[in-house]
Formats: C-alpha cells, structure tokens, sequence
C-alpha cells in the first residue's frame, strides 16, 4: 500500500533542513507521497527508512522489459481494474507457440507466421511479438536444436523457454543468453536449479504453480534468491479459471498491496479450434493477462486479437484519433462527392461506415481537430471556415476531382458561407445532421 | 504472506428479465461482475437472439447472406429456419423495411409479419423497428398490440419516441428496449424518463449502444462496465436492467467482414476474419456486462456458446 504524507515524514529525519529543496520535511514528505519527488533528494534519510519506504514506492505490479533491442516489450506497470478509470498501461504480449515436436516444415511456416506478422491499423504497427518454444519432446538435444533455429531465423524476437527440466533449459537457453529471455517452467520442484539457469544467462522467471496460493509462496521463495523479475503461471486453463486467478492477482497486488503476486500474468490458452482459441485469448486481453501464449497465428486471427488489444489499450482520457487525409470510400471518381467530418476517431468510424452503407463512392475529407467531434470541434473554434478552406486547398484534392462542391456536417450549417469565402470557386451543401441519415442524402443526390 | 482471496461482494443486483412464454428464456439476475462466479451469484446465461428481418437480407455481406439463401426471401421460412435448424433460443425480428428509405412498408405490412412469425415458432420473440424515430414510434405501437400476451421484447425506445412505444409495451405486455448513445448518463436519464411514465424497471433492457471490434468497442465496454458497476456497488436502481448488444447489425457492415483476401492479403480469410469479428465483439462485450446479443452468423454463435459453457462451467 502507498503510504500517506504523514507516514513517509515520520521516517524522515525532522530537521527541516532544506537541502531537498523543499521547506520543510513534511512538504517533502507530502510531494513523496504524491510521487512528485524522489528519496534520493535527502541526504540525512536513514538506511531502514529508505528500505521502507523503497518498497512502499515500488509499483504494485512490477515493470518488466522482455527480450532486447527495437522488439522489445514492457509488460507489467498496471494500476487499474477498469479501463475507464485511467490507461491500461501496457498491452498484452502475444507468443506463439512452437513445439520441438512439431515437424521442421510447421516450425519454420510458425517462424515464418511470427517475422512476417507485423501489420499497421490506424497509424499503429501491431505484431506478434514473441515465440513461446516448450519442451513437448522432453529430450534437451530437440529442445536445445529448436532454439538454435528460432535464434537463427527470428533473431530479435524475444523468446519464452518453457521446460521444467534444468537439463533441457541449460540446453536451450544459450542462444537467448543475455537478451531478456523467459525462462518458464520454474516449479516448486525445481525452483533451486532453475532459478540459477536463469540468472546465469539474465533471463526472466516464469513461475508456474497450482492455485494462488501456492504461486504466492513459489514467487516469495524465488525473490528470496534475490530474483526480481518474474512472471506468473496459476495453472489455470478453462476460462472461468482464468478469469478467476487473473482477477483475483490484480485486486490482490492493487488493492491489498500483496506483494508475491504483484508481477505480469501469462496465459496459455490453446485449443484445437483456433477460432475459439481467439476468443479465449480475448479473454486474456480484456481481463489482464500480461502474455497470450497461442497455438497459432493466421492472419485473421492476428488481426481480430491486435485490433481487440488496440482498443482495449487506447487512454479513455485521449479521444483516438485518425490521420488527417483524404480517405476515398469505395472507388470514387473525379465526379464523386467530397464529404469533410473531423478526426475523432468515433466520429471517422460512424461517418465512413454510413457511406460504405450509402454505396455510393465518396472522398472523405478528415480534418484534424485534435480528436474532437464536430460540434464540440467546431465550439472550440478548430472547425472553422478559414481552417477548413485551408486544408481543402492543401490536401490535393483540387487537382482529383472535377467538380467544386464540400458536402459539410448538419450541424455546422453555419460555417457554408465562411467557407466559400475562403475557398474561391466552391459551393457548400449542406449534408444531415447525423451520420445514420448519410446514405438516403447521398443516395438521392446519385439518383 | 499467505494469500488471501480478496473477493468483493455487492448490494446491488441485475434484475432477472424472462421472455416468451411457451420457451421462455431468461437473462440477468447476477449480483456479481461478469462471469465472477466465485464470488457472486451468476444464475443465467446470457441469451443470444438469431435476428431476421421483414424482407430479404439483400445488404448483408456474403458471408453471412448465404446461410440464409433459401429462407431469406420469407420471414416465416426464416424464422422456422433458425428455431428447427439453428436451434435458436430466441429469435429477434428487424423490421427494417419500414424504413422510409428502405421499402418504406407501413405499419400494418409490419404487424401482419410479426403475427405470421409468432405463429410460426414457439421461441420467445424480440421485435425491432428500423431505428427511424417517428415511423419506428407508428410501427412498434402497431406490432405491440399484435404481439399482445406473447411476453416479447419491444424495441428500440429513444430520448425522442420513448413515450409512445413504451406506452404500446406496457399495455400489451411486453419487455422493453431503451436506447441511447453510449453515454452512461443518458442511458440512465432515459431509463428515468421511461419508469416516471409507470412502466416498471424490472421489465426494462439497457442497450447503450454497440460498436464493432475496431470501431469504437472500447466506447461500449466501458459505458457498460460503468453501467454495470453503478447498478452493483452504487446500487443504483435505474441502472439494474439487463443490457443488450446489437451486435449483428453493427459487425456485418464494416470493411473487416466484406473485404476479400485478395484485396488485402495481410487481413487472411473472408469467411473465418468475417465469423472472428462477430464472435469477438460478442464475447468482449458479455465480459463487460452484455446479458442479451443479437447475432447473424450461426458459427459465431455456437463459438460464443462454447464460450460462455468454459466460463460458467
């Protein structure tokens, strides 16, 4: 639990000394607690003081970075249930399984899968981001050549060792040696050799155990080793387990403060189907998995789960925003209307879905508005004539079409005449007020 | 430290709402978090409806249009399709083409329909307007009375036509649908508005609004995580109805569900990306609080089914 203002400066030295830069110990004290300040800056702070207070600061879900360089992923750093209270902070790893068992031809189609995921959606390049290689054969030579190859042929994406024997991890940890790997598989039973493994090549803990409170104990007897990165394994499978132990891991760490399950979950949600296999994963998204360990990654697959994690994961506070450019709708011609909305992300999806109904091919004239709709846009005076002449004019768009008409929102009728007298030439028509009746508008002017 | 359950209970309640009345089906009545078995009571599945409509599917994307090519053209044949062969526990009926800019069917084509399907099937049986305010105010009235005794849900009342319609549902006896645009304090006003007229809140179904994966989920799943937890820890009556997810009409007309994989090789196959999107918008928004889902595909039902048998198995 974060301590109080009051708490922190009982465990200050009370001299009012000043060389924090703040007046007294209990300013100080308070700006601690509202972490606007850093320990460090008092000198005078005794050693036991800052062991408590060191731990009380400590985020209650620890930050971890998996693997190393531009493929990198953070993990952990949580701090809400609920999604419309603040951020969700950083969003699910997906990994790809891949079994030394399996033969060479779908070990490498798999590989392949992972290198060549990567896919943008509204400005974001999203990807399966990690390989989860398991030990099926339990022979550590297997094991140990399906690492090689995984190093070779996707060598910076960071990689989950999974085994729980020490032998078959010595084997395939080697090539990930240093470059922020999970070693998963670490037990009760074999916690000891594990654990050494995987400090002697700086790789992660993944800790699995059956039930929480046996994961409870496994994760406070691997900190004991001096361990502090670690991620969690419940053992639970189904879904009703699943978002059982992950709900109970987040309260648990956020609201009661408990500190052995205060680390990033991963899930392992394989099934025969894939299809349900996806479902289950967005189970995993929406209900705070850290990492999705899945079966496979086809494409519509991978795009249903990115698409899920990026909502999911968008800042409730932040309206989302589209590009600011002309979309063409359908295949529009020189002849075609030209529609102008703003780029609030809502606003672009309700206005492009009612032309697509519309089936009438359209330019859509997005207009950066700083993610505001049009009314409230127009209120805050960044939907205005001049400005909207101004982009018309520097979009190109001039030189694709052949007519000189701008379709604007209902709601703004106010602006027609503002704009012609800023864009020479052109006529305003004004369109509904609601998207939902785009499609008869734009229907009857075709007709 | 020994790990200690940290369970929450709550004093509010989702108020159980049954429908039909030969197979009734019911939903709600938790007084936990989605799902949250372990901690609460979950005695209902959620319910998901097989929407059909007055005339024939010709604007649904191919994918979903040709399940239902030999019984489109008949609402009855339709209807029986999804009761016999789909095994459809309940069955929601768009009568889409009384929009003005559909085919602009009046009021009594709608309630001769509504009385063919009713006879034809024994499921319980949700009956929607086009979603255009005034005819939707003239048509529902109509089919209400239609429908009178059979115990169905009424749909979709609005902040501008809820009085007319809410009145027809109360006199014939019918559940009720109040819509309002994902905001939690117009979903709550316009609940208001709806019980001041006498009609009883128990008998009430929230639809906040549904948007697709990809295309404003994340706006419906916090509206109806917000309204879910004002309804348990406020205990806050108004906001106790059920709430529904209209998920169908919102997934089958974006790009994701039409675009062939020849036209964008990076988003994989049609059919399965088409049925993944259907079925994922659904089972996110039950696991934000949807207790009642409108769907078109029959694959993406039977994976939200198995879905929720795992999560209350």
């Amino acid at each position: 639990m974060a301590l109080t203002g009051v708490e922190i400066f009982k465990l200050l030295p009370k001299t009012n000394c000043k060389k924090c830069g703040f007046p007294t110990c209990l300013a100080f004290a308070m700006k601690l607690a509202q972490r606007q300040a850093s320990l460090d800056a008092c000198p005078d702070v005794s050693e036991e003081a800052k062991k408590i207070l060191g731990e009380a600061s400590a985020p209650p879900i620890r930050p971890i970075t998996f693997g190393t360089g531009d493929k990198a992923v953070k993990m952990g750093e949580e701090t809400v249930l609920f999604r419309h209270e603040k951020k969700f902070v950083n969003p699910t790893v997906f990994a790809l399984e891949i079994k030394d068992t399996e033969a060479d031809d779908v070990i490498e189609a798999k590989i392949n899968d992972v290198v060549t995921s990567e896919i943008n959606r509204v400005g974001q390049l999203l990807r399966v981001d990690s390989i989860c290689i398991t030990n099926e054969s339990g022979d550590a030579g297997k094991f140990a050549a399906l690492a090689e190859k995984v190093a070779q042929k996707a060598p910076d994406v960071p990689v989950i060792v999974a085994t729980e024997s020490p032998e078959a991890a010595e084997a395939a940890i080697k090539p990930f040696s240093g470059k922020n790997a999970i070693l998963y598989g670490v037990t009760d039973a074999n916690a000891d050799k594990m654990v050494e493994i995987a400090k002697a090549n700086k790789a992660i803990v993944g800790a699995k155990a059956d039930g929480l409170e046996a994961l409870s104990a496994l994760t406070e007897k691997i900190k004991s080793t001096g361990v502090e990165d670690i991620v969690m394994d419940s053992g639970a499978r189904k879904a009703s387990e699943l978002l059982e132990h992950n709900t109970y891991i987040r309260r648990a760490a956020l609201k009661k403060s408990f500190k052995p399950l205060g680390y990033p979950v991963i899930n392992f949600v394989q099934r025969d189907d894939s299809m349900f296999e996806a479902l289950i994963a967005g189970l995993g998204v929406t209900k705070y998995a850290s990492i999705v360990v899945l079966s496979s990654a086809e494409k519509w697959k991978n795009l249903a789960l990115f698409t899920l994690r990026q909502n999911i994961y968008t800042d409730p506070q932040v309206p989302m925003q589209v590009e600011q450019k002309i979309y063409k709708i359908g295949e529009p011609t020189p002849d075609s209307p030209l529609i102008i909305t703003t780029n609030f992300s809502l606003t672009y999806f309700i206005v492009s879905g009612e032309v697509e109904n519309a089936k009438v091919p359209a330019y859509l004239a997005v207009m950066d508005c700083e993610g505001l709709s049009v009314l409230t846009a127009w209120a805050a005076g960044k939907f205005t004539g001049s400005k909207i002449a101004n982009f018309i004019k520097e979009s190109g768009i001039e030189n694709e079409i052949n007519h000189r008409e701008l379709i604007i929102p209902g709601y703004v009728a106010i602006l027609s005449g503002a704009i012609e007298e800023k864009l020479e030439g052109w006529k305003v028509t004004v369109g509904p007020r609601e998207a939902n009746a785009l499609p008869a508008f734009l229907r009857s002017r075709a007709a | 430290m020994a790990f200690v359950a940290p369970k929450e209970t709550f004093a509010g309640k989702v108020f159980p709402v049954t429908i039909g009345t030969e197979n009734e089906q019911t939903f709600g009545g938790e007084n936990t978090l989605p799902f949250h078995a372990f901690e609460g009571e979950v005695p209902n599945r959620p319910l998901i409806a097989y929407e059909i409509q007055d005339v024939p599917p010709e604007d649904w994307p191919e994918t979903v249009r040709k399940v239902y090519d030999a019984v489109g053209d008949d609402p009855v044949k339709w209807a029986k399709f999804c009761q016999d062969e789909l095994k459809a526990k309940a069955i929601a009926l768009r009568l889409i083409g009384t929009h003005p800019d559909n085919k602009d069917l009046s009021a009594d084509d709608a309630a001769k329909t509504v009385s063919d399907v009713l006879g034809a099937v024994n499921v319980p049986l949700i009956i929607l307007g086009s979603n255009h305010v005034e005819k939707d105010s003239e048509v529902l009235v109509k089919v209400a009375e239609v429908a009178k005794g059979k115990n169905c849900v009424i749909g979709k009342a609005q902040e501008a036509n809820y009085k007319t319609i809410a009145a027809a549902a109360m006199a014939n006896g019918h559940k009720l649908i109040a819509m309002s645009e994902l905001d939690i304090n117009l979903s709550k006003q316009l609940n208001i508005l709806i019980t001041q007229m006498g009609f009883e809140k128990e008998r009430l179904i929230t639809d906040p609004m549904c948007s697709a994966l990809g295309y404003g989920l994340e706006y419906t799943y916090s509206v109806m995580e917000r309204i879910r937890l004002a309804a348990l820890a406020q205990n806050d009556p108004v906001m106790q109805p059920p709430m529904m997810a209209d998920v169908g009409m919102y997934v089958w007309k974006i790009k994701e569900t039409q675009a062939s994989e020849e036209t964008l090789p990076e988003w994989g196959g049609l059919e399965e990306r088409a049925i993944m999107w259907e079925a994922m918008t659904a089972s996110s928004l039950m696991l934000s609080g949807a207790e009642f889902l409108v769907m078109r595909h029959p694959k993406a039902v039977e994976l939200v089914e198995r879905f929720v048998d795992e999560l209350m198995g």
